[in-house]
């Protein structure tokens, strides 16, 4: 008798409950439409968790940054623009699962990529099934493979991004006199290093250097003492390295402590960028030759940046990320602008008409003048080539100003000349 | 290229990182190995103890293995703490095979997200005076960055031995997963035995990461990339030998270092885990178990 009365007040409670549910779903149901009306919803996966955390969140910072002005401003097209994210944690397994939810549970609008080569290739196959276009952030030949004309790669690499990203580090090297005749490459054994050190050994064959170092490395390596001691021991000319964040720094730290004696250092070194790491590694960074997008030298002041700065520098306060913002965020907030001027250039939301707009024009950015080469990747590189110079000591401030990273390369924004030889 | 000089660099690169290896893996030898604890966050604790060795040293500038040494009490008694709730949620109910693993993968995120939230996901480092100098004998380098965490290490590693060997406490630790009636008769308390165990176990953890800290940058994930080797190093020393996983973490270094400078780094994985498989294939019991 008491189970029964149990069951049928349960019952009750059920069907109360799921009463509730369906008309709860159906008031979501009714009202999504109104709002999807008001609203651009732009959606991304990006690296909050994980090893590419670091650069991943201080990304979503400069793109929540350009949203609070394109709304300030009066949205897109007169709507509001939505950011809806979510965390891949640095795992390329993610990301299919939730650009999948981005277009069919959120129904999104737009997509653009998160940050870093192994986690835009694993959205492309749904991003061309469903046509649309593709801002991508920070992928290294990621088009290669694809051929997808609405990917639009923000990373200044150029049009022939795998030679293209080393080309600053060999036109430096070659303009010395005397010009260095071998060259030893390493490089971390992950998709983004292989791409950078393959597009160098394609260099080196193509300026005549004889590579007498080739090897690449687990990202797990705890010490680079014996890796810096082999090249050291071939006795090359100039050295590219390939490597993320704490590679970078123990290459370094071990080319110090060894006294690395070669004419040129650097090269594709992801985390010599960071303001954690430049101020943890200090006057170690002297006369590395290292790539870089953004320094803030006089002849990379563009419309916009230093404002986009100070908005970035002051939202990132007490985040844990990069309190400069020099490197990705001015590209993330570009790449958004691209996008936005797709749609505002159009005055549609229809994927095929942006993409044939973004093609075939130019864009003024906070990374200066953008256009397109027909991969997708930018018209022509501006992979920089900065060197650290003159300093002396950890302080973050030393890092924010002009005269430290000298541009080298492309001679467009050179902003100083190279020490040679490099020798620690 | 072969030369004698590189051979010798060669070789005292691996046994300072042998060292580092032996420290970050001690805490593991003694849960894992000693108390059959299977402590998948011990990783993470590590970490935790790098952030504190970074806390103390970006703030007031304390020199990171002061910082480590200060804290091993406070990681002991967390380490208590934690069998504690591990003894009472899973053990006490046999019910630690599977559930007590995904305990220690619930600390493990706990501990990471804690670690975002508190610190965010930059990279972190320390200064220190020792770091970037290099002792040079003959045509041999000694990077102090490296040669001070060794010498650190074993010490940790000889205090430990001895309260293990030496101590009626040290050796019910070592007893206590063999036969808990042997160890009940003796008037000893198996649960209170294993907690101390596992405070030693987490309290190791807290020196480790000062140690991790100052040969690379850490952010709060990195402690995952390290699971496999610290888990290979207590297994090939024998699961519960603390001189034997001084040896193992050791040897290891030394076929890592070799292997990178004269074939290359990106054999240097292979070579070692085939080390440990050819270790277990003619010796299961490891290189010093029994």
């Amino acid at each position: 008798m008491c189970m029964k009365s149990f069951t049928k007040i349960g019952l009750q409670r059920w069907l109360t409950r799921s009463l509730a549910a369906i008309a709860l779903a159906g008031a979501v149901a009714f009202a999504a439409p109104v709002q999807a009306n008001d609203t651009i919803k732009i959606g991304f996966s990006m690296a909050l968790t994980g090893g590419l955390a670091g650069a991943g969140k201080g990304a979503l910072i400069a793109m929540q940054v350009w949203a609070e002005d394109v709304n300030a401003k009066g949205g897109l097209l007169g709507k509001q623009v939505e950011l809806i994210y979510y965390d891949d944690q640095t795992n390329p397994a993610n990301v299919p699962g939730i650009y999948a939810k981005l277009l069919d549970v959120d129904e999104v609008d737009f997509v653009v990529s998160g940050y870093g080569t192994n986690l835009i290739a694993p959205a492309m196959p749904l991003v061309m099934q469903r046509g649309l276009v593709f801002p991508s952030l920070f992928g290294l030949a990621v088009n290669e493979k694809f051929n997808y004309p609405n990917y639009f790669q923000i990373m200044p690499s150029g049009p022939e991004p795998m030679t293209d990203w080393s080309r600053g580090f060999f036109e430096v090297a070659m303009a010395q006199d005397p010009p260095p005749k071998t060259i030893a490459l390493v490089g971390a054994d992950a998709e983004f290093a292989k791409n950078a050190v393959n597009g160098a050994r394609t260099n080196a064959e193509k300026y005549g250097l004889e590579v007498v170092y080739d090897e690449s490395y687990p990202p797990k390596t705890a010490d680079y003492t014996p890796i810096v001691n082999a090249i050291q021991a071939r006795s090359p000319d100039i050295v590219y390295v390939g490597s993320y964040p704490p590679d970078s720094v123990g290459m370094v730290k071990a080319a110090t402590e060894v006294g690395l004696k070669t004419r040129m250092f650097g090269g594709g070194m992801v985390g010599l960028q960071f303001a954690s790491i430049m101020t943890a590694l200090g006057p170690k960074l002297n006369g590395i030759v290292n790539y870089d997008f953004w320094v803030p030298e006089p002849t990379l002041q563009f419309e916009g940046v230093e404002a986009f700065l100070a908005k970035y520098q002051k939202a990132a306060e007490g985040q844990g990320v990069d309190p400069l913002g020099f490197y990705l965020q001015p590209y993330a907030y570009a790449y958004l602008q691209v996008l936005e001027q797709g749609i505002t250039g159009t005055g549609s939301m229809d994927h095929a008409a942006i993409g044939e707009f973004i093609r075939n024009n130019e864009f003024d950015t906070v990374v200066g003048k953008v256009s397109f080469a027909p991969n997708g990747e930018w018209a022509n590189t501006r992979v920089l080539m900065v060197q650290y110079q003159g300093i002396e000591d950890n302080e973050l401030a030393t890092f924010a100003t002009a005269g430290t990273r000298v541009v080298l390369y492309p001679a467009e924004w050179t902003s100083g000349t190279v020490n040679y030889p490099y020798a620690q | 290229m072969f030369t004698i000089d590189l051979l010798l660099n060669a070789l005292v690169a691996g046994v300072l990182l042998g060292g580092f290896y032996a420290a970050v893996s001690l805490g593991l030898t003694v849960s894992f190995g000693q108390l059959n604890i299977v402590n998948i966050a011990h990783p993470a604790f590590i970490i935790l103890g790098s952030y504190i060795a970074y806390m103390c040293n970006s703030l007031w500038g304390l020199d990171p293995i002061l910082v480590g040494i200060i804290f091993i009490p406070v990681f002991f008694l967390i380490g208590a703490g934690a069998y504690r709730l591990y003894y009472e949620s899973f053990e006490r109910k046999d019910d630690e095979a599977l559930r007590g693993l995904a305990f220690f993968f619930g600390v493990m995120f706990i501990i990471e997200v804690g670690l975002i939230m508190v610190y965010g996901v930059d990279f972190r480092s320390v200064q220190a005076s020792y770091i970037g100098q290099n002792l040079r004998v003959g045509g041999v380098g000694v990077p102090t960055r490296m040669l001070v965490p060794f010498c650190v290490a074993v010490a940790m590693f000889s205090a430990v031995y001895l309260y293990m060997s030496r101590t009626f406490n040290g050796r019910a630790i070592k007893a206590v997963a063999q036969d808990r009636l042997a160890l009940q008769l003796m008037a000893a308390d198996p649960v209170k035995i294993k907690q101390l165990g596992f405070g030693i176990s987490i309290g190791t953890a807290a020196l480790a990461g000062a140690l991790l800290i100052i040969i690379i940058p850490v952010e709060p994930s990195v402690g995952r990339l390290y699971i496999g080797q610290v888990f290979a190093i207590a297994v090939l020393a024998g699961l519960g030998s603390i001189p034997g996983t001084l040896v193992a973490g050791i040897v290891l270094g030394i076929a890592e270092s070799l292997v990178s400078t004269f074939f290359g780094p990106s054999w240097a994985p292979a070579v070692a885990f085939g080390i440990l498989l050819l270790a277990l294939a003619f010796r299961p019991q490891g290189l010093f178990g029994r």
